[in-house]
Formats: structure tokens, sequence, C-alpha cells
């Protein structure tokens, strides 16, 4: 689990987080969405501790991590993996190179236990034949798949996913999605993402905190979302004409005054 | 007020990269990599300039020494001499500077605009310790090996310029080659390599790792790298020769 308590950041004068709070629980994907510039991927670079906030806690199992000691810092962040906007892969090792990575520095496997386990992720993130290619032989959404598996090699209690969508088609973004929650249900995992794509909101936020210029504006479930009066929330997620749409279909559904298409689909499929 | 506070930040990058390993082994691979990308990546501009230097040397010298009361053992002299003081050293690591420096600012700076350094950071290893220090000490390592590679060719280019050009025959040359020769030359010589390796790895990390922005930003500070380092080359070479001449 991890606490964000009153949260602070400034860089000169300008406060780019103010008094943020939040609870991400594991099992669960605790989504973070607000307009760019908002102040999202910095509340996530405190919580991962590439930045330090002004004021405020973060809190993994209830210890503050800025308060921990230098080696108490580095054993929670092996727990973390992080899946980065650019994927961040390392251009000059391969993909089994990349994944094998945090392996090679922190276990003490043989090459073969690595390897298995290298191939093992891949194919849990439904990739073949790519051990041998190099980060830019590969397309975005490969690129995305490979960090993810990455990332969760090590098998972390906490993953952070920096716009996992950004560049991807609506396709592979639900491929994406689709593994980002898998992952967090199988594994337990806090999943905290950083996202600007309304889909993943609606499919995948367990938990949703919505951030309008560096503070909290609204939180709640994606079901929450639907029936919610915040009115800066509602202009930012069903901003074009179909959302709303979208919206007032699903608040039908969620209701019981229209059926529910999807799940009836579900019941139909031969 | 910018001057010193790069310096400042420059020296808590030095004390940053004293940490203790997560892997040793991982550390150890690392400085290998380095120090073949570095020395044997290098060592081609290396031997090349060296050659053409103690060539043009050897035919500079005796195109000025004119007087038949100069022996032509004394062109031999003075080509070993500068090539061991001046040019194997110090036009080396200039040349080095803009080969290995600007290739380990440009690599960080990527490293760093493309979040890899984050990437790292996140996965609990202290990047400045295994991104930094592996390249210092393989540049410590590797380039006073060089520079004692480019002596041995500059050397070697002049008596084959000078035997090529029928200035000076081989035989006279190898005479002076050893008439005079003072050990504490080379002992100079290799203080200055390793005080230059350390400017060529330390400065261009410095400001590769510290990069912000994009493209261009990289190729910016890559180049202050090479200009930085270059200059501070220089300074240094006056300061050694001024304390230790």
């Amino acid at each position: 689990m991890i606490e964000v308590k009153n949260i602070q950041k400034k860089f000169g004068d300008k406060v780019v987080i103010e008094n943020v709070s939040a609870m991400m629980k594991p099992g669960q994907c605790n989504l973070i969405i607000g307009a760019s510039g908002s102040g999202k991927t910095v509340l996530m670079k405190c919580m991962v501790g590439l930045l330090t906030p002004d004021q405020g806690e973060i809190c993994y199992q209830g210890e503050s991590y800025f308060s921990m000691s230098q080696e108490q810092r580095t054993s929670i962040r092996k727990e973390i993996g992080m899946l980065f906007q650019g994927s961040a892969l390392f251009d000059s090792l391969t993909v089994e190179q990349n994944i094998m990575f945090p392996l090679d520095m922190f276990t003490t496997d043989s090459d073969s236990q690595k390897l298995k386990r290298v191939n093992e992720v891949l194919e849990r993130v439904n990739l073949k034949d790519v051990n041998r290619k190099f980060p830019a032989e590969l397309s975005g959404g490969m690129k995305k798949r490979v960090a993810l598996a990455r990332a969760v090699v090590l098998n972390p209690k906490y993953l952070f996913c920096d716009e996992p969508n950004s560049g991807l088609d609506p396709q592979t973004s639900l491929v994406i999605d689709k593994l980002i929650k898998d992952l967090t249900v199988e594994f337990n995992i806090t999943t905290v993402v950083n996202t600007h794509d309304m889909n993943s909101v609606m499919e995948t936020g367990d938990y949703i905190l919505y951030m309008y210029q560096g503070k909290k504006e609204w939180e709640g479930t994606r079901k929450d979302i639907i029936f919610s009066k915040n009115q800066l929330l509602n202009d930012f997620i069903f901003a074009s004409e179909f959302l709303k749409d979208a919206k007032d279909m699903r608040m039908l559904e969620e209701t019981g005054k229209m059926p529910n298409v999807r799940n009836m689909d579900e019941l139909t499929r031969p | 007020m910018g001057l010193l506070s790069d310096i400042g930040r420059f020296l808590l990058m030095l004390k940053g990269m004293f940490k203790r390993p997560e892997k040793a082994s991982m550390y150890w691979k690392e400085l290998m990599h380095q120090c073949v990308e570095i020395g044997i990546g290098s060592l081609g501009i290396v031997a090349i300039i060296s050659v053409f230097i103690g060539a043009v040397s050897t035919i500079q010298t005796a195109y000025q020494l004119v007087s038949p009361l100069v022996p032509l053992t004394t062109i031999a002299q003075i080509v070993r001499d500068t090539v061991i003081l001046e040019f194997a050293p110090t036009l080396v690591c200039i040349v080095l500077a803009g080969v290995a420096g600007s290739r380990i600012a440009s690599e960080l700076g990527n490293m760093r605009v493309s979040e890899q350094i984050d990437a790292l950071e996140i996965m609990g290893i202290n990047t400045k310790t295994y991104l930094i220090l592996p390249k210092i000490a393989a540049a410590m390592l590797m380039i006073p090996l060089l520079v004692m590679i480019a002596m041995a060719l500059g050397i070697w280019g002049g008596r084959l310029a000078g035997t090529a050009a029928g200035i000076i025959s081989p035989n006279i040359f190898d005479k002076g080659l050893a008439a005079d020769f003072l050990p504490y030359n080379v002992f100079f010589a290799l203080v200055k390599g390793y005080v230059f390796s350390f400017i060529i790895s330390s400065v261009p990390a410095y400001y590769g790792y510290y990069v912000r922005g994009g493209a261009l930003e990289i190729g910016r500070a890559s180049t202050k790298a090479v200009v930085v380092s270059c200059v501070l080359i220089l300074f240094a070479d006056y300061i050694l020769s001024a304390l230790l001449l």
C-alpha cells in the first residue's frame, strides 16, 4: 500500500503540487489523471523518489520513504517496477539483455534460470522471437511490452506506469491496459498509472485521482465518474460529444434502465 | 555564480560516485566495456595522429637545423623529447577529448533525456557509481597506455619520415634517440596522461549526466564538454609543466 500525505512540490516560486493526499491499495489499478501540466508526472516522480517533495510524506507499507535510510530506500526501490512514457529501454542492449539486467544486478541466479525467467515474462507480455532484437528494431507497442516485462521481472510489489498508452494506437493501448490490469490482479501489485487515455480510465481505473492545476480535484472509482457532478472532471473526461453520449449510455446501464450490451455479448458468445 | 555552482555540482557528482557497488561483477563488466570503448575505440585515430606528428616533427626540425655544426643526431633528440613531453600526452589527449569525451557526454545525455538513468535509479542502482565511475576508471587505465603507444609510434613515424626523405639514416636516428635520454620525461608524460584522462572523462560525464532537454541540448552539452575539456587540458598542461619541469 502506498500513502501520499499532503504532498507539496515547488519549482522556484511555481507550486506544481499542492497538498495532495491519496491512498493506493494493492491489487488494484490506481490512476492519476489530469490535463497536461496538472502535476501528474511530478507527483509520480515524488512517489518513486526521483523528486523530493518540499512538504508531506510518501509512505510505503506505513513507512515514510523520505525518512528512511539510504539502504532502506534502495531496498524499497528494488520492489518497484516502472514503465516509462518513452519505455526507457537501454539502447545498447538487446531485449533479452534489457530484461535480464535487473536479474543480473540483484539476483544470484544461474544464467539458465535468468533466461528462463526472461522468457516467462516475455511470454506473459505476449512477445515471441524478439530476444535478440535491439529496441530500435521494435515498434512502439513492442517497446512498451518489453519495458513492462523488465518492470515486472523481479516480481515488484509496486508498479508505476507513466502514460503507458502515449503514442500507441487504440488496439495496442487496450493490450497494454489489459496486461497492466492482469499483472496487477495476478501478483497483487500496487499499480499506479498516470494517464490521459479515457479508455484506460474507464476500463482499468479501480481508484482514480483527478488532478487539476496541481491540486486533487476529485477521487473515486470508475463507476463514481459516471455519476460525478464535478464539472471540471466531466469537462476533462467527457470532452467530446461522443464521450458525453457514451457517459449517458453507461449511466443508463449502471442504473439498470438499459441492458448492458457488453455483458450480453459475453453471455451470447458461443 | 554559474561557474561556482558547476564546480560544486561537479564535486558532488564525484563524491556521489564512491558508493558500494550493488554487484561487483556487473561493475567489472561495465569497466571492461568502457576500457574497450575508450581504449580500443580510440586506438586507430591515436596511431594515425602519432605517426604523422612524429613524421612532421622530423621534417620540420631538419628544415630549421641548417648549421653544419649541429650533428644530425640532434634531430632525433628534438623529435624524441617533443613527442614524449608534449605531442604524445597533450595533443593526443586533446584529440581524445573530442573522440572519447564527446562520446561520453552524448551517451550519458541520451540516457538522461530518454529516462534510462531514471530507470536505473528506480531499480535501486546508484547511477553515478554505475555509469560514471567505470568511465573515469577506464579512461585513467587506458589513456596513459594510449599515450605510451603514441610516444612509440610518434618516434617511429619520425624515424620513418627521416629515412624516407633522406634527411637522417636510421642508424644515426637511433643513436640520437639514445643520447641524453631522461626517463623522467616519460614519467612526466605519464603524469600528464593521468591528469588529462581524468579531465577527458569526468568533465564530459558531468555535462552529459546533468543535461536537460532534448537532442539539441545533448549536442550542446557534448560540444561544451569538449571545449571545456580542451581548455582544462591546456591549463593543466601549463600548471604541470611549471610544477614538474
